[in-house]
Order: structure tokens, then sequence, then C-alpha cells
């Protein structure tokens, strides 16, 4: 376990994070290069403007009419998307790491905040699997990786917590959580996760759309 | 326009009408006016009374009144013609005389080049077709549209329906029910859809766009269609000098030149359409856009470099020497293009470069509602509240301005020094 | 939990377009589109969506069936996705599906993109998915006619050239008997704008062609239509999936106004057609922008009202409600000038909710109303929702100005007892404006 853990902690995650950013370099430049060829046209409508006009209204709680139809899917995706990002990010056992391998260091969350916000996203993981199983319009378009994805996310903010908090063998459930975190990050260029690198520009794209072109709100 | 030796191209302004609106008979209205190509009359609609509508002529009304009229159009040659009808029949007017043969309808009237010869597109008794100095077609069809007169007026064409179709019979249109009458016959072969038939130079061949399928577009030359298909085709053109047929075609989502079936400019452009030859058939110039939203000429295959978010207007001297078109941006800022060189002003409205022998390049254009006359990018001094098209003189010295200003109707001969502006 | 083949409809078009279908021509033509014709839009809408299901609220449809398959994600689901992941390999009785869906259960109104963080654009998947069946010659039978009539007479009901031509003048005929000097200006080079308008103006509602006739003869304007082909505005080949014979009327439309030498082309109150000409035709075309600008009614009786062109004698009785056609609200930011213009003529507006952007579609657009018989009862009882929107008003009059959706909403009036009359804004203003004294 030890070895296993050591391969996680090190090599693998250099891995995870040159898969990760690699990975979105490249499909965001492959992206690009595609819509360049065959949506040629319609790039030449993207405005700056307008898409910050659009990415605004909805990174903004309840700021568009699909955020204010769904409110508590709003709430629950704002909370799960914020700690998702922040956690990770700002969590000291993680900035501690850092601090260990590359010598870089900057200021955490307070681990009880942090400890919140894990519980939040877990929390808001085990709203979208109530949601995927008992709202029959998600139900009906739910797949596997819909499921895969979202356990992953689950399993590593579990995992997280339950090693923090020293439940079970810290070791395991440390490696364990090193694992699942990683196979979040390489997945996240080839899945449903990418969304978050794609998310922007779609928005983007429809801004400049409908602000440009058509002259109306899109949110 | 073929201008005429025989006409006053003595340098200078003569008013011809002091009073543009004048009419010796009292009228409830005037529509608007046509020029005659030598300038030396101005017609309009007049409605004199109920039902009572004939041409006004220099003042003078024709001896006859319709009970409508339309369509007021001076031929080549000089003959004022116009679509009238009396006693729910139509038939068209020329010089106040009516043909005797009536339809049901008639529109679209059509000249030869020099003007002898005046055609129309007729309905009779829901029957389709051309007529061609007061003679309809043998037979007519059940419907007929992409009207076409040969240049020498000796040939007519057009896009006819062969069967009939019931309603909604979705099966039987696409198995085709269009073909291309020359002269009244059909041709042997039907497609899905005919449009813009055209004729060669002697005219007596006649090639179409055509569909085949919902999705396969080709050109037929004389009821025979080429054996290459294409995902969108735009109107053909023959060569005058070889025969050899060309139009604009959409491949793997760009467009290009094909003659005869093969591709003659890579499709390698956002649009491709309005081939045009000279006369030797050497040169090929079409409207093109080598990116999207932008718009130029391309002269066998080459563009040039100006472009513009629309071109249109593309006209060629017959011996391809001089080729010219105008640009604009949302309908404003128009310019004229004459060889890839741009013409410095910028106008509300152009109405088309007009090419005249030796390589001049006239073309009306309007700036805050006055009309002007400009020859190789400069202006004739005198604008107009209304101005016709201007007319270059046999040997291209001199450009014919017909204008209406001040209430006014005016005829200058000018020649090329004094286009000052 | 339904699906669309629980609620399989026969069309002559779709039976006749799958029994010439083989697995290979499915795929083949498939792959064609999706490798030939899409990118990086398609890739990234289909790869981003994070199946959340928020759009199903956005759909009238949803709305009034509370159906998942009914959602614009559920319509994705069992259409692209399931072509996608299949690699074409799809049987002629899916591609069946996916034409009944995507020609007859999605208006193409863009709600949904109001509802979706991720801004994906369902009405361009449904698009595709139509542009598929159009390949593969799966059509529905009247929008299918139709098309065959935009490309044989370049208008949309087989309308004939002179009998356009015959039909201004016998509108003009009928107007003088109002306004004795009232002209149709054909082909007047150099007009302020060219009016153009629907093929069923001419055929079925030439009243609406006497109106404006009228409107604009009272306001002095310097106008013109043509008499040759290029006055029809409208574009069913758009919404079959016919991109080519979109794109034909487009050009012709368009060189009809550049011919006439005019400075704007002003449309009849139409929303497709403004879809067509406003945001479709000319990307097709190469053109990025219009060749010649392109003004709605809407916005053009706005003006007429704002400049005093047009005055209001009296007002129209009664609050009315007005109802925001997708294309030209969703497609044109026109919103507040429709309900300038309908207060200027109006006695007041009750609004509908939601409203503005937010509307619910007439369930008519889209091209779903040009389906025909066969699709009219889903597409009314698939509206239900619109129709507790126009009751929950309580007026007695709705201004509509789009054909579609006068359509639509004329029979889910009827379905659900609604109890209220239509108007397009025409109708209104010709009946209350200061009417020049007849001589």
């Amino acid at each position: 376990m030890n070895q296993l853990y050591d391969l996680a902690v090190g090599p693998l995650t250099w891995l995870a994070i040159g898969v990760f950013v690699i990975g979105s370099l490249y499909r965001l430049a492959a992206m690009y290069a595609m819509a360049k060829k065959k949506d040629g046209p319609y790039l030449t409508y993207m405005s700056w403007r307008f898409s910050l006009r659009s990415i605004m209204h909805w990174i903004t709680p309840f700021g568009s009419l699909g955020w204010k139809e769904n409110p508590a899917l709003t709430i629950v995706t704002f909370i799960f998307h914020i700690c998702l990002i922040l956690v990770p990010i700002f969590l000291m056992s993680h900035i501690v790491l850092w601090d260990q391998f590359k010598g870089i260091s900057y200021p955490a969350l307070p681990d009880g905040a942090a400890d919140l916000m894990s519980v939040a996203v877990i929390l808001a993981c085990l709203y979208f699997i109530w949601r995927r199983v008992s709202d029959p319009t998600v139900k009906f378009v739910t797949s596997c990786q819909d499921w895969t994805v979202l356990i992953l996310v689950l399993l590593t903010f579990c995992t997280g917590f339950l090693s923090y908090h020293q439940i079970g063998s810290s070791l395991v459930m440390t490696t364990l959580h090193i694992l699942c975190g990683e196979a979040m990050l390489i997945a996240i260029p080839f899945t449903r996760l990418s969304h978050m690198i794609f998310g922007l520009f779609t928005r983007a794209y429809i801004g400049s759309e409908f602000g440009n072109v058509r002259k109306a709100r899109d949110w | 326009m073929q201008a005429a030796s025989t006409w006053d191209w003595t340098p200078g302004k003569k008013t011809i009408l002091e009073d543009a609106t004048a009419c010796s008979s009292e009228y409830e209205w005037m529509q608007e006016s046509v020029a005659s190509p030598d300038g030396e009359s101005l017609a309009a609609i007049v409605k004199l009374g109920d039902e009572e509508f004939t041409m006004c002529v220099n003042g003078e009304p024709w001896e006859n009144v319709f009970e409508k009229a339309w369509n007021p159009k001076y031929s080549p040659d000089g003959r004022l013609t116009a679509i009238v009808m009396t006693d729910m029949a139509w038939t068209v007017a020329i010089e106040a005389e009516a043909w005797e043969e009536t339809y049901d309808f008639v529109w679209n009237t059509s000249f030869s080049e020099n003007g002898e010869i005046v055609a129309a597109s007729i309905q009779s008794e829901g029957r389709y077709g051309w007529n061609v100095d007061g003679t309809p077609w043998d037979e007519l069809f059940e419907n007929a549209n992409n009207f076409v007169l040969s240049k020498d007026g000796s040939a007519t064409a057009a896009a006819v329906q062969v069967k009939s179709l019931a309603q909604a019979d979705i099966a039987g249109f696409q198995s085709g029910i269009f073909s291309v009458a020359v002269g009244g016959v059909a041709w042997d072969s039907i497609f899905m859809n005919c449009w813009t038939p055209a004729f060669d130079a002697t005219a007596s061949k006649v090639a179409t766009a055509i569909r085949t399928s919902l999705y396969d577009y080709s050109v037929a030359v004389d009821g025979k269609a080429w054996p290459a298909s294409f995902a969108c085709v735009w109107e053909p053109a023959f060569n005058p000098a070889t025969g050899e047929v060309v139009a604009p075609v959409r491949h793997q989502g760009a467009w290009g030149m094909a003659q005869d079936g093969k591709i003659l400019w890579k499709p390698a452009f956002f649009q491709c359409w309005r081939p045009a030859f000279s006369d030797d058939g050497k040169i090929l110039a079409a409207i093109v856009a080598p990116e999207y939203g932008k718009f130029t000429v391309a002269v066998n295959g080459r563009p040039w470099e100006a472009m513009f978010p629309v071109v249109t207007d593309l006209v060629m001297s017959p011996d391809g020497a001089t080729i010219a078109a105008q640009s604009s941006e949302d309908n404003v800022n128009f310019r004229i293009m004459v060889n890839g060189k741009v013409w410095n002003g910028t106008y509300d409205m152009a109405f088309g470069p007009v090419v005249g022998p030796g390589g001049n390049v006239a073309c009306r254009v309007e700036k805050a509602g006055k009309q002007a006359i400009l020859l190789n990018g400069k202006a004739y001094p005198e604008s107009f509240d209304q101005a016709f098209d201007p007319i270059f003189s046999p040997d291209g010295g001199k450009v014919l301005i017909r204008g209406v200003a001040g209430g006014k109707y005016q005829r200058i001969v000018a020649e090329a020094g004094a286009f000052k502006g | 939990m339904s699906t669309i083949a629980d609620r399989r409809i026969e069309d002559a078009g779709l039976e006749a377009g799958i029994a010439r279908l083989t697995p290979e021509k499915i795929k083949k033509t498939i792959e064609a589109v999706l490798a030939g014709e899409c990118g990086a839009r398609l890739k990234t809408y289909i790869e981003t969506c994070v199946r959340c299901g928020m759009c199903a609220k956005a759909c009238h449809y949803y709305m009034s069936h509370k159906d998942p398959s009914y959602a614009p994600v559920g319509k994705v689901k069992q259409t692209m996705w399931e072509i996608i992941n299949k690699k074409g390999d799809v049987t002629p009785e899916f591609i069946h599906q996916c034409a009944q869906v995507a020609y007859t259960e999605c208006n193409l109104c863009r709600r949904c993109m109001h509802y979706c963080p991720l801004g994906i654009d369902t009405a361009y998947i449904m698009s595709v998915v139509r542009r598929i069946c159009h390949k593969l010659g799966v059509t529905p039978q009247y929008i299918q006619d139709t098309a065959h009539s935009h490309s044989a007479t370049m208008n949309q009901m087989w309308v004939k050239d002179d009998e356009w031509i015959d039909t201004l003048f016998w509108q003009e005929d009928e107007a003088r008997d109002e306004m004795p000097n009232l002209r149709i200006p054909l082909d007047k080079e150099g007009a302020d704008f060219m009016y153009s308008v629907i093929a069923p103006e001419p055929k079925f509602r030439t009243q609406l062609i006497y109106q404006a006739a009228y409107i604009f003869n009272a306001a002095g304007l310097n106008w013109t239509m043509p008499s040759f082909p290029g006055w029809d505005n409208s574009n069913m080949a758009m919404f079959t999936g016919d991109s080519e014979i979109m794109a034909r009327i487009e050009r012709q439309h368009f060189e009809a106004a550049q011919r006439l030498r005019v400075k704007r082309i002003v449309m009849g109150e139409c929303g497709h057609a403004f879809r067509a000409v406003y945001d479709m035709g000319n990307r097709w075309l190469g053109w990025k922008w219009h060749p010649v600008p392109v003004v709605h009614s809407i916005e053009f009786f706005w003006e007429l009202l704002t400049s005093g062109k047009i005055k209001i004698a009296q007002k129209y009785p009664g609050p009315v409600t007005v109802h925001d056609p997708c294309n030209t609200i969703r497609g044109r930011g026109l919103m507040d000038k429709l309900r300038e213009v309908v207060n200027m003529i109006c006695d007041g507006i009750v609004e509908m909710h939601p409203n503005r952007e937010h509307n619910y579609c007439c369930c008519a657009g889209g091209g779903v109303i040009n389906c025909g018989p066969p699709f009219k009862n889903v597409r009314i009882v698939g509206n239900k929702i619109k129709a507790e929107q126009l009751k929950a008003t309580g007026v007695k009059t709705c201004v509509a100005p789009c054909h579609n959706c006068h359509g639509g909403l004329d029979d889910i009036i009827h379905k659900f007892d609604v109890g209220m009359e239509l108007k397009f804004l025409g109708d209104i203003i010709y009946q209350c404006m200061e009417k020049p004294e007849a001589e």
C-alpha cells in the first residue's frame, strides 16, 4: 500500500496533472481548429462584449431564466461548483504537498470551512444522484457516463473527507482519495466533465449570436 | 443599350420638357417616368379617369386609353411599350398600337438587343408561354417561368411544367414535371427543377441549371444533363467562342466553376455566381467570395484584391479588357470597381456600371437624394432629382445624360472632359 | 415513460421516405452530413451537455404533457445522441422517429437556450436532424410539397408569375373603392423600401396586402413591390433541411431588392420568413450581414407611428394581450418596439407570463404547422400551456404579429375554448388610423 501511495502521490499526480493540462489544451486547440475549418462563418459573429455579458448573467445565481425556474438545482449547482473548485486548490493538506514537492505555498482555507465545503460537495452529489433517479426527465437522459463522473466526484470527496477525519485506514483512504482525484483530472478533457473547458465558449458563442445578431437576451 | 450615330451627339444641354409632369390632358395621377434611349422623350403612365390609363409622352397622351396599363418600357430602338388591358384582356401596346392578340395576362416585356423584336410572357386560359411580336408559342404549358429571350431575339425559352401535379403529390414532383421549352417545344427530358436557361451566342443551344433529385444539381444542355452532379449550381453561361458551358458549382461546401461538367475553377469560394464571358471566350469573370462575408470579382479564377461585403452588377466589355462591378456595405457606401481598382467616391446608391467603347465606364449614382453621372470615377457637375442610366456614343467619346432636375427634363451630351467632379 | 415510438404518426411523406431506405444509405448519408457539414458546434453541444434536464421547462410540449420525451434534451437523446452513438447504424424506422421529433415536436423556437447554462443550441441540433432526414428523403408530405413549390415557383403556394401581379392589381382595385388614388407601385426603381410578403397573403389573406397598401399610401411612402419572383419572403425549405433551396429563395429575394435599387426591405407580419431572411439565408449565401437591410413590420409600424406618418384616430377598445413571436423577439429583440406599437394603437396591454424573450411559442412555427393535418392534434394539445397563458390574461384580444403564430394560436383558442380574437398589428392600425377623407 505504501508503494501504491508513493506512486499515487508522486508520478501519477504529475501524470494526471499533465494529462489534464495537456489534454485540455489539446482539446481546446483541436476544437478551435475544427471550428475555424468547419464553423468559420459562425466564429465571425463572436463578440467580447456579448460573450462576457452572457457569461456574467449565467455565473450569477438566479441571473437567468433557467436558474430562476430551477431554484433548488441552482443553489446546489452553485455551491457544488464553487466548493468543487475551491477545496482542492485551497485545502491545507494539498498546499502542504505542493510545498513539499515544489516549494509552492499560498494561503489555505481554514480546515473547518474546507471540511464543511467538502461535505457540501458530497451532499450536492447525493442530491444529483437523487435527481437522476427520481426526476423522470433527468432519468430519461441519464447514461452510464453521467453516473461514472458523478461517482468519481463523490468518491474523491468521500475518501478525502474520511481520510481527513481519519476514519478507516488513513493510508488506504488517502491513497484512494488521491487515485480518485487523479482519475477525475484525467477524465476532465475526455468526458462530460469537459464542459469545464468548453462551457465558457459555448456560452460565449450563443451570447454573441443573441447579442450581436439577434439583439436579444440569452438569459 | 445600343446607341445610334443618328442621334444628336452635339455636346450640350437641351431641355426637352420645361415641366416633366406636364400632360396636355388632365390626369388624376402620373406614375414613374421612363426616358427614351436617345433622350428625346420622357414618358409615364397617366390615369386620365375611371379605368382610363394611357402613356403620356413629352406631355402628349397616346390617343388610345386602356382600362389598365403597367410596365412602361422603351425598346433599345426607341419604341415605347406598355402592357395594357382592355375589356379584361391583356396585351402589349407599342407606340400606342396594341397587339391584336390578347391574353388573360401579359408580363415581362423583353427586347432583342437591337430592339427590333418585342416579346412578352403570356397566360391564356391557364396556359403559359412566350409571345414574340404578337405571335404566341404554338404550344402553351400548364406553368412557365424563368423566361429568356436570346440576345438577337430570334429564340425564346422558359422552364415549363410538362406534367400535371395533384395536390401535395410529392412523389409526382420528385419524379419530374419540369422541362425547358425552346420556341414552345419542350425538351424530351424532364427534371425536378429547371432554372435560369441561357442561350448560346448563336441562339441555337440552351443550357439550364437543373435539379435531378432533391440533392443532385447539374446543368442540362439541349436537354442532355452533364454526367456530373453537384451539391448546388447557379446560372450557366455559354462560352461565346467555343460553345462550352460553364456554371458555378458547389462541391464539399465550397463554390467553384465547372465547365461541361468538369471543375474549371477549384471550389474554394464561399460564393461564386454571375459568370460572364468576353466575346472571344478567353476571359471568364464571376462574382466570388474568397472569404466569408467578403465579395469581389474573379477573372479566370483569380479574385481581385479589393473585397467588400456585397458585390453586384458585374459587366464586361465585349473584348474583356474592361470589367466593372459595384460594391456596397449595408446597402450604402456604394463604390465602383473597374478591373480591380476602386473609384474614390462612395455613394448612397449606385445603379450599375455601364461599360462603353474604348473601356470607359460610366455609372449613375445617388448621394443625399441627388443623382449624378460618373465617368471613369469623375462626376458630371450637374445633379438630378431623377436621372436615367448613362449611354455612350457609338465611338465611346461622349455620354448621353438624361435626367429631371428642378422639374425640367433635360438631355445632355457630355464630352469626357466635362466630367470633373 | 413514453418515447417517440409510442406516438408514431403515419404520414405519406415519412412512410414513402423510409420505404426507400437501406441501412447502408442511412449510414452513408449520416456520415456525410456529420463529417461534411457539422463541426465544433455540434461536437461541443453533444459532448458538454451534462444531462441536467434544466431545459425541460423551456419547452411548451413538455410543459403541456410533462413527459420527459418531449423535453429538449429528451428530443436530442432520441435523435442525435443515438445517431452519433451508433455511428449512423440506425434503422429506417428510427429515421421516421427522428423526422417526427425534429419536424413536428420541435418548433426551433430557441426558448431552451434561456434554460441551458452551457448555451447549447437545441434548435440547431434539431436542424441538423432535419438536414439528415431531408438528405434521406424522409420529410412530412405537406411541408415537402411546400418546399417543392418554393423550388419550382420561388414562392410557397405554387403561385404562378402572373397570378401574383394579378392579385396585386385586384387588391389595388378593391382598395381604390376606399382610397381612389391608391397605388401598389410595381418595380419602382429606387423606392425607399421593397415590401415583401409570404405567399399565403396573395393566396388566402389578400386583405393583408390591401391593408398594407392602404397604410403605406395614407402615410405617403415611397415604396414598391416586385412584379417578378423574389416577392415571397417565406421559406419552408429552411425548415425541411433543404439548405440549397433555402438559399436559392433568399438569393432571389435579396436580388429582387437589389434589382429595384431600394434602400431597405420591409417584411410583412411573418416570423419564420424574418428568420430566413435575417438570420439564415444571408449566411449560407456568404453574406455576413444583409446585402439590403431587413425591417420587420413591427419595427416599421413603430417608425410610422413614432414619426407621426400614421396617426391613430381612436385606440382599439379594451386591453389586449401581446404574443411575442419567437423569430422577431428571441430572433431580433423587437419586444420593446412591439409593446410601444401596441400601446400606441390599443387601449392598454395585459401581459402574458412569461413574456418577451421568455414567451412560450405558438407551437405552429419552425415548419410544424406546415407539416399539415397528420400532426395537427399533436401541436394543439402540445400547447395547452399557451392556452392557459392566454386565458389567464382575461382579455378578449391577442395581438400576434406573425402568420404562423396566428395559425397556431387560432387552433388552441378553439380547442381550449379560450374565447379570444387574434389580430395582426396591420389589422388594428388599418382599423383605427386616421383615414384620409375619401373624395
